[in-house]
Formats: C-alpha cells, sequence, structure tokens
C-alpha cells in the first residue's frame, strides 16, 4: 500500500493487511430478507393454515386409531400369535376396519408427509436439495397412499 | 459498616473482590481474515460487575479493535444482544457471578444475520420483518393526532406483555427456524404485531394478520421456546405466537 494521502491528525495507519482496495471491493452479501425481482409478490395463503391445522386434528384421530390398532393386533384375545392371513381376512370382511384401516392409511401417511415436509423446509438450505427432496418424499407418500388404498378395497379373501 | 463483629469484616474487606477471568471472544475482521478466530482475554474484574464491564475493559484497556454495540448499557436500548455461554442474553444484564467465571467465558455474536466485524452484525433482516408487520397505530377513519384514543384498563391489558419489546434480536437470532434460511419473519416481528393486533384502539388487525398468514409467517414457528428462553425482558414470545395463530384460524369461523 502506498500512502500518497496523509491522514489526518490522531488517525493511526490500518493495522493488518486489507485483503480488499478500492478495485478489487469487499464480496457484498445479500441480506436475507432484501426485495429482489425474484422475490415473489405474495405468499400468502391459507395453505399453511390449512396444513397447521390438519396436523393437529389428524394427530388427535391418529391417537385414537393407533392405539386401537395396536390393542386390536397385538395385544387383545392372543396378542401377536393370532395373527394371520386369516385373522386379516376376517377383519377386512366388515366395512367398519375397512374405512378403520382406510383412515388411519390416508392420515397417517399425510400427516408424516406434511411433517417430513416442514423438516425439509426447516433443514434444507438449498432450493435444489429442497426440490429433490420433496419430490422424492411425495412420490413416495402417493406411491403409499394409492397401493394401499388399492389393496383396501380390492381385497380378496379367497386369493391363491 | 457499623457490626458488632467489625474484626471479621475488616478481614473480608481487605480480600481483594476481584478475580481473573478469561474472556473467550469471536473475532471477525473482514478485513483482515475471511476467517472468525476464537481470542482469549483474561481480566481482573469484580464477579460482581457485567459482562458489558468486561468486554469495556478490554477495548478500553487491553485491545481497542475488540468492536461491539451498546447504546445506554442499562438493559433499555437493546444494543448488546450477543451469545454468553451459548445463550443469547443482553451483555448488559448478565453479572459474570451468575455465568461460571472459573470458566472461559465465551462472547459470540448473535446467529442468524451476518456478521460485520466481532461482536456487530447486519441488523437489516431483522428490522426489515419488523417494518413488514407495520408496527405503527392505523386507524380507518383519521390517523391525524386529534385527540386521545382512550381505552380501559383491561383492554390495555390485553397486549401488556408484548410492549415490552426493546427489538434487541435476541429471540429472533435464536429461533432454529429463522437460522435456516432467514425468510421467517421471526419471533420479534411477530410479538409487535401482536402489541398492535391486541390493541382495542387499532384497526389494522385484520391486514397484519394476512401479513403473518405469509407461508414464512406464524405457520413457521415450531414452538421450541428458544424465543421465550433467550427474550431478556421475559416476554412469553412463544405465547404471544400462539394467540396470533388462534387469532387467525378464529377470526372469520
Amino acid at each position: 500500500m502506498s500512502t500518497t494521502e496523509t491522514p489526518a491528525p490522531g488517525i493511526g495507519p490500518v493495522e493488518g493487511e486489507s485483503l480488499y482496495t478500492v478495485d478489487n471491493p469487499a464480496p457484498l452479501i445479500e441480506a436475507p430478507r432484501q426485495r429482489t425481482k425474484k422475490t415473489p409478490k405474495s405468499t400468502r395463503g391459507n395453505f399453511e393454515m390449512a396444513a397447521w391445522l390438519f396436523m393437529r386434528l389428524s394427530g388427535i384421530v391418529l391417537v385414537v386409531l393407533v392405539i386401537g390398532h395396536l390393542l386390536i393386533q397385538l395385544v387383545l384375545d392372543g396378542g401377536v400369535s393370532k395373527i394371520g392371513f386369516a385373522f386379516v381376512a376376517g377383519r377386512w370382511a366388515s366395512p367398519f376396519w375397512q374405512v378403520w384401516d382406510l383412515l388411519m392409511l390416508w392420515l397417517a401417511m399425510l400427516h408424516g408427509a406434511n411433517g417430513l415436509r416442514t423438516v425439509i423446509n426447516d433443514y434444507a438450505e438449498r432450493a435444489d436439495t429442497r426440490l429433490w427432496l420433496k419430490g422424492l418424499l411425495y412420490t413416495a407418500t402417493v406411491f403409499t397412499i394409492l397401493l394401499g388404498t388399492l389393496v383396501i378395497f380390492t381385497f380378496d379373501p379367497n386369493i391363491r | 459498616m457499623a457490626t458488632p463483629v467489625l474484626d471479621k469484616v475488616e478481614a473480608e474487606a481487605a480480600e481483594s473482590p476481584y478475580i481473573t477471568v478469561t474472556f473467550r471472544i469471536r473475532r471477525f475482521n473482514p478485513e483482515v481474515s475471511a476467517d472468525a478466530v476464537w481470542e482469549d482475554f483474561h481480566l481482573e474484574i469484580d464477579p460482581k460487575e457485567r459482562v458489558l464491564d468486561g468486554l469495556h475493559k478490554i477495548k478500553w484497556d487491553l485491545d481497542g479493535t475488540l468492536t461491539f454495540r451498546r447504546s445506554c448499557a442499562h438493559g433499555i436500548c437493546g444494543s448488546d444482544a450477543m451469545r454468553i455461554n451459548g445463550k443469547n442474553r443482553l451483555a448488559c444484564k448478565t453479572l459474570i457471578k451468575d455465568i461460571n467465571p472459573e470458566k472461559p467465558i465465551t462472547v459470540e455474536p448473535i446467529k442468524g444475520l451476518t456478521v460485520l466485524k466481532d461482536l456487530v452484525v447486519d441488523m437489516e433482516p431483522f428490522f426489515q420483518a419488523y417494518r413488514d408487520v407495520m408496527p405503527f397505530l392505523i386507524t380507518k377513519d383519521t390517523n391525524e393526532p386529534t385527540r386521545e384514543r382512550l381505552q380501559s384498563s383491561e383492554d390495555r391489558e390485553r397486549f401488556d406483555d408484548t410492549t415490552k419489546c426493546i427489538l434487541c434480536a435476541a429471540c429472533t437470532s435464536s429461533c432454529p427456524v429463522f437460522w435456516n434460511d432467514g425468510q421467517y419473519f421471526g419471533p420479534a416481528a411477530i410479538v409487535n404485531a401482536h402489541r398492535f393486533i391486541f390493541d382495542s384502539r387499532d384497526e389494522a388487525a385484520e391486514q397484519r394478520l394476512e401479513i403473518l398468514n405469509d407461508r414464512d409467517g406464524v405457520w413457521r414457528c415450531r414452538t421450541t421456546f428458544n424465543c421465550t428462553d433467550a427474550c431478556p425482558r421475559g416476554i412469553e414470545v412463544t405465547k404471544a405466537i400462539a394467540e396470533v395463530k388462534k387469532a387467525l384460524i378464529t377470526r372469520r369461523y
């Protein structure tokens, strides 16, 4: 650094070697909330609210459904040893258990998928990572829900 | 001190109240190095003094390049929020004896905001979120200061807790959701929106609720209570956020 200009009295030279000069300025870090052309005008809508409410309500219903399911499958009337093809076939003969299992499948899958969606939103920092993780999540969710629903509705107890 | 046991008092007074404390400070100077480093300072200090007094001692006696913000130094202006021993606190409200002076006291800038130098961060994103919730009185007919706007003490009590905010950013910079991408409005902005949403004199509650219904609004709150723990004014921040959520759900249905 050639000091052609004389500093004002009382001001010492800057300590340490400067990494940046006038021609090579320090990189500008964009403020996170800064408005740019890419910033969407409105991200408002009731989806986040609906998702938040859904988590609470489905959670309450799932407590009943899942605990009931676990009791019937694993604890009551002989416990886990009684489970077999015949046991499942017998239960699904009744529309009540079909609706129970269908409801449990849909609520648990959507509840879990929405939970993972918020985890991805909170932890994935790059837009690309978010896109891929969420794509994978939605694909898996839709596949599981469709497959499960198909099985519940087309279940044939006489299958060979 | 006229106490009967004068001998003992004299003996205690003769002992120095000063102890040696290590301050481990996160230093960053973009003109010297792109990396932040820890630097230790050892100083003799009365444990009944505050962390801010220790920082002053360092800046005035040991290393004048240490940079930090402080204005009133009495817990009102909200300038000196920093991460002390891993917790967001005001340096001017934290006594050294309360944070285990036997071990080094770590002092870092608050997280989630760009560090400019040492303990100074860029507060602009924080204040941008604050401005976004319109933290001022809005009335339908006239905003002009024509006459006193009266309010019952119960109506005042409704939002009393959130009027205490000093905008120090201790809550927002302790929020793990804010750390991620900084797009979340943050607890401080929601607290200041709450202050007007539940004010009976204000008439723009609907507008503010609509702003906080944003994708990055109140629904990103995960109720981790970091903000309530961090608030140096003792505001129940998470409760205020929950009240805004409740208002959003119940306002129309």
